[in-house]
């Protein structure tokens, strides 16, 4: 077995050049994305790259399972799969990669063996380990197209929560769009940093933009006015729409003593009342004469 | 013993919790309010939280203890400084604290006690 | 859920007065900060979460072991898993002890319910004799 692989080996270094230039034509064929986004100089040096590593791992140990000996394959190829997952590949594509290799590898094979009892054997030994390696690929791939979702998902709810100051201790928060319990947390969190960062007594949560309210994002409303007057603000709920309304008596939410007003422009009143402000029209001119 | 020290400024009390508070420095405090809330005639206690960075159900329930008690002894109660993640957690457990009075900070509380006290004053005034 | 997790190093403390209560606070504080990137409400959450059940644990269960793993799932994202475990009278019906405001020994009764809510994933294991133990994950968000 381990003869075998030392065989691969030389036969892998006998044939580079012949081996990296029909693999390389293969992946352009099972790619066809591959010739537009990557330049054929990148695919030369990191499938060139990868067949040093792979011919180097096998005079060593056969086993795809030695981490010692095939680590430096897998972090190739991780950074392969990886770079490859960000410039828009699918997993097929990735993994195609390593499965490519084996026609030309198995020609040459072929070309080499002294019987068809050896041939057959590393065949067979090549197939399972390129098969470990490209579903690895695979793994790789996925796991940080992952990583690049989660991110985003972060920075979607950082942008989408603003908190205004909208006079000296009153705020806003205009909530816009559909209320998931992801989303709500980071605008509950968001609310209460900007009412310790303003020194807040007052903050305006407006729900004109909020499609619908469902029993769970009802709840999660009534936990961060909770929140917030354990922090010594108040609330007031305002843009609740007659829909909305509806929805809110019809699932049986108790809004408690939550102050609701119908428009933001009702609730900023209340709120510059609460505060001991108040408008008022100039009593003189416009300011043009 | 190990207490938190509770400072007397005219009628009220002034409590700053600046370490770690465990169960029994949390009884304690509420002991040593109690006695000096009823000897002093105290007419509010304003607790500094704004050092504690958990409120678990114990010191929670001790809280709202030392504000059931003092009302009953005719002094208000009220809570400042409370960070966000604390008010969060507490909410999410459960302990909304009904009945205590909170604010920002030490200044905003103290002007809430004075307004408490003040309102009765006036009555007095009009009474007599 | 996640059966993939592997853990990367633990510690336990020995849970038998108030002062321990505090260690383990303080060790759950500790373990949470940098490198593992629990936001502030994360960590207030876990801490909190770990005083209610370790006071379960010396009440409740007259006291027993915690355990503090630091652990990673499938996609490599980071968490903490606690541990408490006690060899203590064992809770005879763990749908009624889950319930808010239930108590049998003078609490608020939010130990557990609201240590659930508190963390990422529950699990509690208990029978009448056979002591109790409750192990909680919180799984960092951010990447």
């Amino acid at each position: 077995m381990n003869k075998n692989a030392t065989d691969v080996a030389n036969v892998i270094a006998r044939h580079k050049a012949d081996i990296l230039k029909e693999w390389i034509q293969r992946q352009k064929e099972s790619a066809s994305s591959l010739s537009g986004i990557m330049s054929s100089e990148d695919a030369l040096e990191q499938s060139s790259q990868f067949l040093d590593l792979f011919s180097a791992a096998l005079n060593e140990d056969p086993s795809a399972e030695n981490d010692t000996v095939w680590g430096e394959v897998r972090t190739m190829l991780e950074s392969v799969s990886r770079s490859r997952a960000l410039q828009g590949f699918s997993p097929s594509e990735t993994a195609t990669f390593v499965f490519s290799l084996k026609q030309p590898l198995f020609q040459r094979l072929r070309q080499e063996s002294k019987s068809a009892d050896t041939l057959a054997d590393a065949v067979w030994a090549m197939t399972t380990l390129l098969d470990s390696l490209g579903l690895y690929t695979a793994e790789v791939f996925l796991r940080s197209r992952e990583q690049v979702i989660l991110q985003q998902q972060q920075e979607l709810l950082d942008l989408s929560t603003p908190v205004v100051e909208l006079y000296r201790g009153v705020l806003a928060l205009p909530l816009i769009g559909t209320l998931d319990s992801e989303r709500t947390h980071s605008v509950m969190e968001n609310l209460l940093e900007g009412i310790v960062h303003h020194e807040a007594a007052i903050a305006i949560i407006d729900i004109t933009g909020v499609p619908t309210v469902d029993t769970l994002v009802a709840q999660h409303l009534i936990k961060t006015i909770a929140a917030a007057r354990l922090m010594g603000a108040e609330c007031i709920i305002s843009g609740i729409r007659p829909q909305i309304a509806q929805t809110i008596v019809h699932l049986g939410v108790d809004l408690g003593d939550v102050t609701t007003k119908a428009s933001l422009a009702e609730a900023l009143k209340l709120a510059l009342a609460k505060v001991g402000r108040g408008i008022a029209p100039l009593k003189t001119g416009t300011g043009l004469s | 013993m190990e207490r938190i020290p509770v400072l007397k400024l005219d009628q009220f009390l002034l409590v700053t919790i600046q370490v770690e508070l465990h169960d029994q420095l949390a009884l304690t405090l509420q002991d040593d309010l109690t006695t000096m809330v009823s000897r002093h005639s105290s007419r509010g206690v304003l607790i500094d939280i704004s050092a504690l960075d958990i409120v678990d159900s114990f010191i929670g329930r001790t809280l709202a203890h030392i504000a059931a008690l003092s009302r009953i002894l005719d002094a208000a109660t009220v809570l400042v400084g409370m960070r966000p993640a604390v008010a969060i957690t507490m909410v999410e457990l459960g302990l909304t604290l009904p009945g205590v009075s909170t604010a920002l900070n030490v200044e905003r509380g103290m002007t809430l006690l004075r307004e408490a006290v003040g309102n009765e004053h006036d009555d007095e005034d009009d009474a007599e | 859920m996640n059966t993939t997790t592997k853990t990367t190093r633990s510690e336990s403390v020995l849970i038998r007065n108030q002062e321990d209560l505090q260690r383990v606070r303080a060790l759950v504080r500790q373990w949470a900060q940098p490198p593992l990137s629990f936001s502030t409400v994360e960590q207030t959450k876990l801490v909190t979460a770990a005083s209610e059940l370790a006071r379960n644990t010396l009440i409740y269960g007259l006291g027993g072991t915690f355990l503090i793993e630091d652990v990673t799932d499938a996609l490599a994202r980071r968490g903490l898993r606690l541990s408490f475990r006690d060899e203590g009278p064992g809770i005879p019906d763990i749908a009624k002890a889950m319930q808010d405001g239930y108590t049998t020994g003078g609490g608020m009764g939010l130990g557990l319910s609201g240590a659930k809510r508190l963390v990422s994933e529950f699990s509690i294991d208990s029978a009448p004799g056979k002591g109790t133990l409750v192990c909680i994950t919180q799984w960092t968000r951010r990447l």
